[in-house]
């Protein structure tokens, strides 16, 4: 234990850790950071913090609409799905509209992109405050007209009322028209008159990046700008001792070298004279590193050993029901979330004001943690979403950053451009945290279920900004910030506990959250947090409890879930895969099925599938996958289709190949060689997802949706296959044949 | 000073002769199709063309590319004039973030100009290269097919091979 205790440093550098971990604190935290307390206006979505109209929808005199949202595009299709919302309560063509998102200048403050929150909070507001404004603009003809509102009629953006008279929007709107707060309810179009809504409107934003136009943050090229490079230390906690600045000064085309502590970069006109200016000073640099990682050869061990706040989240019945026992150990590594584009940004220091263009999931958080950083006024600063490549979380685009302001603040009046190299997005990715669960339960005489047990161990999955301290450069600089102090998130939604009380009826259960405050390695938010070990957990034992008692997994799941849409999605793609008539063409062959409900509050989602396990080798071939979702109101079946299957690969890439690597010093899987993830000889044979359509109904976050119950139905398909079930992910080929043991 | 052949046009590059090519598209060229992804030829997001071939231009210095021909996606189309790759693309929807799908289009298009009757497990195969994080493999592989029927010659002959 003391060891254990002794590894708070890891991350704290030469300074303390605060470990400022305090419940009533812990629970007023959700993982947008917005919402999590008592309603302020009684309003929908966003619109309950952000409540003028204007603030989301603007109309100027010529008739163009804008419409503004605080989240951001990561890839997911944001940008088009919000579009098409206020396209359609407006009654205005989408391809008229324009978009502005997150900008702390601009934007309503809707925290973080994250947590599959956009259309609930901003796709709710929007759709609220265009219906709003909407009828405003046709109030307003109706009383220029003098004639009833019910006489008008909306389309294009213009109000028609009787004897051709009409009024475009733009003649209508008149200085703060629209600049009042919202109402609690709206007039919302009913689903049956909807043109916009639930049609697989293309991408807004394809084009542009199939064709190598301008369409990310990495092709931002303003004027003067400067191309920066960091060098990171080799390890948490390094600390330089030296360095020769005066080499690499030396060198044609580079502008400058900053150090700043243990923070070090490097400032060139051109990108690979940065580059190797990088390398040359990274081959001067000596650097004090501390054995602080665990033993990475028994992780979960490492991981259970530390100091924990436990928390009872679920206690039903009274435990120790007797029946067939199932018990498992399931274990997820550190996970990367290896965005394919290592994170960039630029930034712009100029009269005593820093701008900076970045790929944050979070523009708000990010500028005050950077004002912070830089000791600088909040409102001297100003973060402007750009995209980036696909995140799937808290990866290091907010580092990038910060370390693009650090540099921007050594050369005042010049843009700099930031790209991390690879190996500085593999070694310092706020990872997603390894994890640990162990789950016991038993099925009675009656094949019902008897008996629940599940604990998990984790250390926090929301290390975003905010505190200057959860950004590397303030971490490195001379004038350190302490480490932030661990975050835990709170049930419904949970971090580490996300998804670990089971959707089940189950009459005696308990589950218990072990929070670990420590961090042996940097961690934070990644796709599904918690929720995909410990969906796997629970449908892997699901799964076994029905083998063991001779039922079909499908129908034991049934047996045991009264709520009808996780039926309905279970039933779904149950027959659209065929389970019930589902016939092995060889003894390689093996099905499996997952579901859950996402945070039990978000979208249902049950995922089956076909593979192949070679005995000899180990190594899983997956021919077929079916699975369905209902997301509520569907806005974009396309978009929720290309969510679903990116979820599934992504889920089934993370399952069956992806691990931190890392000895007692350093993170040692810092390339994609090191860090394998699915190429497209694993591809599965086909993907087909069904959607169930729930019109009229609520918006629920669907991205993350497909996490957990993908890597389950893997999980279950190889103990179907080879009768082997597996706990320690991921479920390489070498580990599977080990298990099978031939 | 080099000079390079980029999309049909010749272009004198101030860069020194070691820079990788990728460094000279973006930087200098203003071209962002291809990508930075790992500079390791690990990831094929900086996949172009040379002389009909794929290469990963974050591993290729321009000294050895003087005289032969480069074509970077911008050379397949633009957005008013999208090519078949790009209409392909569009049509499938194949992207999220999007990152990593120029590489891939210009794999694919080389494919297909060496072999307009490629199969589905050909594809399969010659993507190996490259890597997706968004999991968007399977419309990646939809939007070639899509392509290379579409740029197949629409002979009599060719319809009979299909």
């Amino acid at each position: 234990m003391t060891q254990a205790v002794s590894r708070r440093g890891v991350l704290a550098g030469a300074g303390a850790l605060i470990v400022a971990f305090g419940l009533s604190r812990a629970h007023a935290q959700t993982e947008t950071g917005t919402g999590g307390g008592p309603l302020k206006h009684g309003l929908p979505g966003s619109l309950d913090d952000t409540p003028n109209i204007d603030a989301w929808i603007r109309v100027d005199a010529s008739g163009a609409v804008t419409i503004l949202t605080g989240k951001a595009e990561l890839g997911q299709g944001l940008k088009t799905a919000l579009l098409q919302v206020a396209a359609e309560e407006l009654k205005v063509p989408l391809v008229r509209l324009s978009l502005v998102t997150a900008d702390t200048a601009r934007t309503a403050n809707e925290g973080y992109t994250a947590a599959s929150h956009s259309m609930q909070d901003s796709g709710t507001a929007i759709r609220h405050a265009a219906a709003q404004a909407r009828e405003i603009l046709v109030g307003e003809a109706a009383r220029r007209l003098g004639v009833a509102a019910t006489s008008l009629q909306v389309r294009n953006g213009e109000v028609f009322g009787p004897n051709r008279m009409r009024l475009g929007y733009g003649e209508l709107v008149r200085d703060q028209l629209l600049s009042v707060e919202a109402k609690p309810t709206s007039r919302l179009t009913a689903p049956a008159d909807c043109t916009v809504l639930n049609q697989p409107v293309p991408r807004i934003d394809i084009p542009a990046k199939v064709t190598g136009r301008s369409a990310y943050v990495q092709d931002l090229r303003p004027e003067g700008m400067l191309h920066g490079r960091v060098v990171r230390p080799p390890s948490y906690g390094a600390t330089l001792r030296d360095c020769d600045i005066a080499q690499v000064e030396r060198m044609s085309g580079i502008v400058k070298v900053v150090r700043d502590g243990n923070f070090l970069g490097v400032l060139a006109d051109r990108e690979w004279t940065a580059v190797q200016g990088m390398r040359t000073l990274a081959a001067t640099t000596i650097w004090i590193e501390q054995q602080a990682l665990p033993d990475s050869a028994d992780l979960p061990a490492a991981l259970m050993k530390l100091p924990s706040h436990d928390t009872t989240i679920h206690d039903t019945g009274s435990p120790g029901k007797p029946g067939i026992l199932v018990e498992g150990t399931f274990s997820r590594p550190y996970l990367t979330h290896g965005s394919i584009g290592p994170s960039c940004a630029i930034a712009q220091f100029q009269d005593g004001k820093l701008t900076v263009w970045t790929h944050t999931q979070g523009v708000f958080f990010l500028r005050d943690a950077i004002a912070g950083m830089l000791r600088m006024p909040t409102e001297n600063v100003r973060c402007i979403h750009a995209e980036g490549a696909g995140c799937y979380g808290h990866n290091g685009a907010d580092d990038a950053a910060a370390d693009a302001a650090m540099l921007a603040f050594a050369t005042p009046g010049r843009p700099v451009r930031v790209q991390l190299m690879r190996e500085q997005e593999h070694a310092w990715d706020p990872f997603g945290p390894g994890m640990v669960v162990k789950l016991r339960a038993t099925v009675g005489a009656d094949g019902m279920i008897a008996d629940w047990h599940h604990e998990v161990w984790s250390q926090s999955h929301m290390m975003r900004p905010g505190p200057p301290g959860t950004l590397i450069a303030a971490r490195l600089k001379s004038d350190a910030f302490p480490a932030a102090p661990p975050v835990a998130l709170a049930q419904p939604e949970g971090g580490g506990d996300r998804n670990a009380i089971p959707l089940y009826a189950i009459p005696n259960s308990k589950v218990i959250n072990h929070f670990l405050p420590d961090m042996p390695l940097r961690g934070s938010s990644m796709r599904s947090l918690g929720g995909y070990l410990n969906v796997l957990s629970i449908e892997s034992v699901m799964d076994e409890l029905a083998v063991r008692s001779g039922q079909d997994p499908v129908s034991f799941r049934l047996r045991h879930i009264e709520d009808p849409r996780a039926r309905d999605v279970i039933e779904t793609a149950a027959s659209h895969f065929g389970w019930a008539a589902r016939v092995k063409s060889s003894d390689s062959t093996g099905f499996g099925f997952g579901f859950a409900r996402y945070k039990n509050l978000e979208a249902w989602c049950a995922v089956a599938v076909e593979i192949e396990v070679q005995r000899q080798s180990g190594v899983v071939q997956v021919r077929r996958v079916v699975a369905a979702v209902d997301t509520g109101q569907i806005v974009n079946p396309d978009g929720i289709r290309n969510q679903i299957e990116g979820g599934i690969l992504q889920s089934m890439s993370w399952t069956l190949f992806e691990r931190v690597t890392f000895d007692r010093t350093r993170v040692t899987s810092i390339d994609w060689s090191g860090y394998p993830i699915m190429r497209f000889d694993s591809v599965p044979g086909s993907v087909e997802v069904h959607l169930v359509d729930r019109p009229g109904d609520a918006f629920y976050g669907v991205a993350e949706a497909a996490q957990g119950p993908s890597a389950a139905a893997i999980a279950n398909a190889i103990r179907d296959a080879a009768g082997v079930r597996m706990g320690g992910l991921p479920f390489t080929a070498t580990r599977i044949k080990s298990a099978i043991g031939l | 000073m080099i000079t390079l052949t980029v999309n049909g046009e010749s272009r004198s590059i101030k860069a020194s002769p070691d820079t990788p090519l990728l460094y000279v598209l973006r930087d200098e060229l203003g071209l962002n199709a291809a990508k930075y992804g790992c500079g390791l030829g690990q990831c094929g997001a900086c996949t172009v063309i040379v002389d009909g071939k794929a290469i990963f231009s974050c591993i290729t210095p321009v000294m050895v590319l003087e005289g032969r021909t480069i074509t970077t996606l911008e050379g397949l189309g633009n957005p008013d004039a999208p090519g078949p790759m790009q209409r392909a693309f569009i049509a499938e929807q194949a992207a999220q973030c999007g990152y990593c799908i120029p590489g891939m289009m210009m794999r694919a298009q080389a494919l297909l100009n060496r072999n307009p009757h490629a199969s589905d497990e050909a594809i399969r195969s010659e993507l190996q290269p490259h890597l997706c994080r968004c999991g968007t493999h399977m419309r990646i592989l939809r939007a070639i097919r899509r392509a290379a029927d579409e740029m197949r010659p629409k002979t009599a002959n060719a319809r009979s091979e299909r």
